[in-house]
């Protein structure tokens, strides 16, 4: 295949992968196997991730928000690590401290997912600052949500990047809901790339699922930053699912749902590359044959990976040099005895 | 919502009695409003704001974009200017994003105007462990709130506190902290509205005893009942204070109650360290001295984030288990 032929498919791989992540996370779930309820996930919201992860080179930088299982299956991630931390066992990516809203692996670039909306946005400031002062042409980018765009951390951090002239690109990932709110109700000024603009931002605004043209967009906008000049990237799409676990989605309509989940960047990669004959059906189904067998190892290593150990409630707070915070139980019985 | 209009309900969610007293409240003063994320179409992230926006509308009970900051800063502003807001965090934990409004507005602009107005708004906001949300959704940050002057703070345990409590803090002029607990939604009581059973800065006793006073807050509370109960076979007579506003406190009572019993466990979920226990521990030291038998022992979570590993976060916070472990040796 030539170049341009394994563009789409490399592309829907990562889109599939992300996909069937999230379903095994999901099943999990049903299974009593997480840690917790508070599970989101990015079904229906594959295309913004996987293109700009694409479009990412190997050692730039990251922070997501509390949806960031498909951007960091983007960005390298493994599944099974990613799971295990999901399940909130010893084998995962923080060692089940940190669950589903706090994945992070500084090896790979991923300087944190955040519980906090709004909250790693700044992160990727500094990681630009970093970046331009040690000269290691590493691009940072924040993911974030729609909900984020009302935060004033986001636009504190949209002057920084701009005044300083940083390598950095703020990507919202709008899937016109913050948890029940629809954007309608939360944003006065909707086209946020108005707002991004007169922060002297490049701005690029994805509404379609024609993923290889938002790939070759936003990869304009990243080779931008890398050259001192922030960026900012909007991905409409739409959250096909609730907001977390156990959210039905009362708020709105069975029929947008049905509309909406009509646009779906997996189904529109794969009836693309049918039509230009880049792979048959017989071939996108190996893909995806083998994409379900890694993702249900994931879930097994998760399930069968061992729980903490009592101590690393203490473990972590400080540098490992440092002596561990004194437990209470110690304290008391210092007292008692 | 159970039917609205009864003075009595013989069992009541916390939850549905919180929703009770701000539609009660709602309904006598027409100054209050209702501002927080997802607190109108959604009926408000924990319910306690269920089918208000079907009774009140949308002028009255009002969705705001995710903007902490400026979600308790215009509450303030609408405080100052003839409303009585009642403005919901979802977690107690964004009051990292809006602590500037908090201390230093809101909490200071009565005394730096010289008393010339008053700020009469309630924060809600909900806290604590006990559901593997991490360690940015799980804090109890009562202190931060305790530690600044100017804030009234209530922390009710049972749903006739809670209605009664969130009913005073919206006829007085002092801007409160309301701060329930993530676990105590589900749990039930009786609800009179025509007990009050309180006067906002008492503290209640639920159980007398002479051997031990634990003295807690919130949940906490549910906590000491059992160790009571396990430790009442062993012979063991505690009493539990449940002290339902840390702001006023109501030193009397604890006081009055260590005097008697002589021995105190001060029971919290927030930090060892320089937390409510370490100010009510101080308290009892400075009045109880020659009273006591033994030292005073704060029992609290680790001073440690909270970890999301269900096995790690039990163990992360006081367990019943311990409670009566420590009272036996206290009582020895
Ligand atoms: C500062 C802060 N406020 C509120 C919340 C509660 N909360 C969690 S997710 C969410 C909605 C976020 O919407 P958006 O940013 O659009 O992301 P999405 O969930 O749609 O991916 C809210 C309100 C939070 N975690 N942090
Ligand atoms: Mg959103």
């Amino acid at each position: 295949m030539t170049q341009s032929n394994t563009l789409l498919p490399n592309l829907y791989t990562t889109m599939k992968r992300i996909r069937t992540f999230e379903e095994r996370v999901g099943e999990l779930f049903i299974k009593g196997e997480t840690a917790g309820t508070m599970l989101h996930l990015s079904i229906g919201e594959e295309l913004g991730p996987t293109c700009l992860g694409a479009a990412m080179q190997k050692q730039d930088t990251f922070t997501t928000h509390h949806r960031g299982h498909g951007i960091f299956i983007a960005r390298g991630g493994d599944p099974k690590k990613m799971m295990a931390e999901i399940a909130g066992k010893k084998d995962g990516y923080c060692k089940g401290k940190g669950g589903s809203m706090h994945i992070a692996d500084m090896k790979l670039g991923h300087l944190g997912a955040n519980a906090i909306v709004g909250g790693g946005i700044p992160t990727v400031v500094g990681a630009g600052l970093s970046s331009k002062y040690l000269e290691e042409d590493k691009v940072s980018v924040a993911f974030f949500g729609d909900g984020a765009m009302q935060q004033g951390i986001l636009y504190e951090s949209m002057n920084m990047a701009s005044l300083w002239k940083l390598p950095v690109v703020f990507c919202c990932i709008n899937n016109q809901y913050g948890m029940g709110t629809k954007i309608d109700n939360a944003a006065g000024l909707k086209d946020f790339s108005k707002r991004a603009a007169s922060f002297g931002l490049n701005t690029l605004h994805i509404d379609d699922l024609d993923i290889e043209n938002a790939y070759v967009k936003s990869k304009e906008i990243i080779d931008k930053a890398r050259k001192f000049e922030p960026g900012f990237i909007e991905v409409e799409c739409y959250r096909f699912f609730g907001h977390a676990r156990m959210d039905k989605s009362p708020y709105r309509s069975e029929e947008e749902e049905i509309k909406m989940r009509k646009s779906d960047p997996i189904s529109y990669a794969s009836n693309q590359m049918l039509k230009n004959k880049i792979m048959n059906e017989d071939e996108i189904k190996k893909i995806n044959e083998k994409i379900s067998i890694e993702m249900d190892e994931a879930m097994d290593f998760a399930i069968n990976s061992p729980l903490n150990n009592q101590k690393e409630i203490f473990t972590d707070v400080y540098d490992e040099s440092e002596p561990l915070p004194i437990s209470v139980e110690e304290r008391i019985n210092k007292i008692l005895s | 919502m159970s039917d609205l209009n009864k003075n009595y309900y013989e069992k009541i969610t916390f939850r549905d009695a919180l929703r009770l007293a701000i539609h009660d409240s709602m309904q006598e003063d027409e100054k209050i409003i209702v501002m927080g994320e997802d607190v109108a179409a959604y009926g408000g992230a924990y319910g306690a704001t269920k089918d208000l926006l079907k009774l009140f509308g949308p002028k009255r009970i009002i969705d705001t974009p995710i903007s902490e900051a400026a979600i308790v800063g215009a509450s303030m502003g609408a405080a100052l200017t003839g409303l009585r807001p009642i403005a919901e965090l979802m977690y107690v934990d964004f009051f990292g994003m809006s602590m500037d409004q908090i201390a230093n507005q809101l909490a200071k602009v009565r005394y730096m105007f010289g008393g010339q107005i008053n700020a009469p708004m309630i924060l809600r906001a909900q806290g604590g462990t006990g559901r593997s949300a991490g360690a940015q959704h799980s804090q109890s940050l009562e202190t931060w709130i305790m530690h600044t002057p100017g804030l009234y703070l209530s922390i009710p345990y049972t749903p006739n506190d809670a209605y009664h409590l969130l009913r005073t803090a919206l006829k007085i002029n002092n801007p409160t902290i309301f701060i329930e607990h993530k676990l105590l939604y589900n749990t039930s009581g009786v609800l009179d509205k025509n007990n009050p059973d309180q006067i906002f800065g008492k503290a209640k006793i639920r159980k007398k005893g002479k051997d031990l006073s634990i003295i807690s807050y919130s949940r906490m509370v549910n906590f000491a009942e059992k160790a009571a109960e396990e430790l009442a076979k062993q012979k063991i007579d505690v009493e539990v204070v449940d002290l339902r506003t840390l702001n006023p406190l109501d030193r009397e009572t604890i006081i009055e109650s260590v005097k008697k019993t002589k021995r105190a466990l001060v029971l919290s979920e927030s930090c060892y360290t320089a937390g409510v226990p370490s100010e009510i521990t101080s308290i009892i030291f400075e009045h109880c001295y020659t009273n006591l038998l033994k030292p005073v022992i704060r029992y609290t979570a680790e001073d440690t984030p909270a970890p999301v590993a269900p096995n790690l976060e039990e163990n992360y916070i006081p367990t019943i288990e311990k409670i009566v472990e420590y009272s036996k040796k206290l009582c020895k």
